[in-house]
């Protein structure tokens, strides 16, 4: 576990183009986009966007080693009021059904709440990616399980494992305690209880240098685990597979893995799950408003093409069958059965 | 051929498993389809078989098996817990193996003694 951000490090690493030019310096390793052209599948294509994800800032609470985002408390980078009404008014121009709002810990952003309410009056379906210690961090979170329940908000909360050791070699000692703690809290406002329609998702992703789980066996583990030690309910578990960029790239160069696992993603590369990878129907915004295939993509610079991209300019029309930017981190979303923000895809 | 090959056990040799091909093609295949069709699911689980190839690794003391099982029994999603249990009981089972021996040496001994 790290304890500050690369960027607070001044790690190389935090530079994006560092990332990308070790990522491509790997010669021996085939190119993605000869890989998915070889499977017929490039250049791979957006569809209609159905979901708008908006990364509302790279604060949080937590430095999680994994963490693609290179969040943590000395990052500052927060979406502003002016640029969150820019996406409200271009959610009025899109037929999406689903906003996901991502961080950091989303909940920093002193206009989080007045997001949520303005999006929710939309009538959209929202999903609040939550860490679930930012729940208990401070007395003024406390309440956010019952703000959830006002607004339906669906829940997606990372809990690596079941038992405290794993999860806190990921995310920080006491990390699996407080996220407990939370779950409990939101069990309590009727998150996860069957009959109640508030829906608590949680998210696996290996806190190592291995692939995912099959997910429908992981979730059997994870349901009878909780219920059995900390009487939590929740209704589904999403399996992630963890992307070599930023800190897990760091992470992989630092235990010496890099290479196996690069090795191990492009063996399971899997055609079907590469037909189904979210940039296909996503849209996501970076905290200044920037547009992007996906959030990793986001976090690597990559914006999208064949459209303007920044939300103040977007044209809605242009935005579906434009070519999706990959890159060498894209087969962290095709190995195996597959990986996205809602989980494995095949 | 790679130069300095100065130990018996290379890490690098796990990949090349199926490079066995190379010397005799027909049995090799013949054993991945076997080895194959033993690890699918069945009447147990993927993940018991996993289980189980853990612990024989380390019965066998194969750092190559132990290499490959206990990564694929991690990313089926199995505990440092229950990884160190299935080696337990390979464990158990090895010194059970001398340990029950020893009734013969008692027997022997008894046969012998006054």
């Amino acid at each position: 576990m790290t304890t500050h951000s690369l960027r607070f490090r001044h790690s190389p690493l935090a530079s994006s183009a560092h990332q990308l030019e070790l990522l491509h310096n790997e010669a021996a390793l085939p190119s993605f986009r000869d890989t998915l052209a070889k499977a017929g599948l490039s250049p791979l294509k957006s569809g209609p966007v159905e979901i708008f994800q908006m990364n509302i800032g790279k604060m949080c609470n937590q430095t999680c080693g994994h963490c693609h985002v290179d969040a943590g408390p000395d990052r500052k980078e927060i979406m502003t009021r002016a640029t969150m009404r820019q996406c409200l008014d271009a959610l009025a121009k899109l037929d999406v059904k689903t906003v996901d709002i991502t961080g950091g810990a989303p909940e920093m952003n002193p206009d989080f709440r007045w997001l949520i309410e303005a999006i929710s009056a939309m009538e959209k379906h929202v999903i609040v990616r939550c860490n679930l210690t930012i729940i208990v961090a401070n007395k003024k979170f406390n309440d956010l399980p019952e703000f959830y329940r006002r607004h339906k908000v669906e829940v997606i909360s990372s809990l690596p494992f079941y038992s405290a050791d794993r999860t806190d070699r990921q995310r920080g000692q006491g990390v699996f305690a407080d996220s407990i703690t939370a779950l409990r809290m939101l069990n309590e406002a009727g998150y996860g209880r069957e009959k109640s329609g508030l829906i608590l998702n949680l998210v696996y992703n290996p806190a190592g240098a291995f692939l995912p789980a099959d997910q429908a066996q992981l979730e059997n583990d994870f349901r009878s685990e909780l219920k059995k030690n900390f009487a939590v309910e929740f209704n589904k578990l999403l399996c992630i597979t963890n992307m070599p960029i930023s800190r897990y790239l760091e992470y992989l160069i630092r235990s010496g893995n890099y290479e196996r696992y690069m090795e191990r993603l492009i063996s399971a590369f899997n055609p079907a799950a590469a037909l189904n990878v979210m940039c296909r129907n996503t849209l996501s915004v970076g905290w200044d408003g920037h547009l992007y295939d996906c959030d990793f993509n986001q976090m690597l610079d990559i914006r999208i093409s064949g459209a303007p991209d920044h939300i103040c300019q977007l044209e809605p029309e242009v935005l579906p069958a434009r070519d999706i930017r990959v890159d060498q981190h894209c087969y962290g979303c095709t190995a195996g059965r597959g990986s996205s923000c809602a989980g494995s895809i095949t | 051929m790679e130069k300095n090959r100065d130990h018996y056990y290379h890490a690098q040799d796990l990949k090349k498993f199926t490079h066995i091909g190379e010397f005799g093609k027909e049995l090799a295949d013949k054993f991945f389809d076997y080895y194959g069709a033993v690890f699918a699911e069945g009447a147990l689980t993927a993940r018991e078989k996993s289980l189980i190839a853990l612990a024989v690794a380390h019965t066998v003391q194969c750092p190559y098996c132990i290499d490959a099982y206990a990564t694929d029994a991690t990313e089926r999603g199995c505990s440092e817990k229950q990884l160190m249990e299935a080696v337990h009981v390979a464990a158990a089972i090895r010194s059970g193996s001398s340990l029950v021996h020893s009734v013969q040496m008692m027997n022997k001994v008894k046969e012998i003694s006054m």
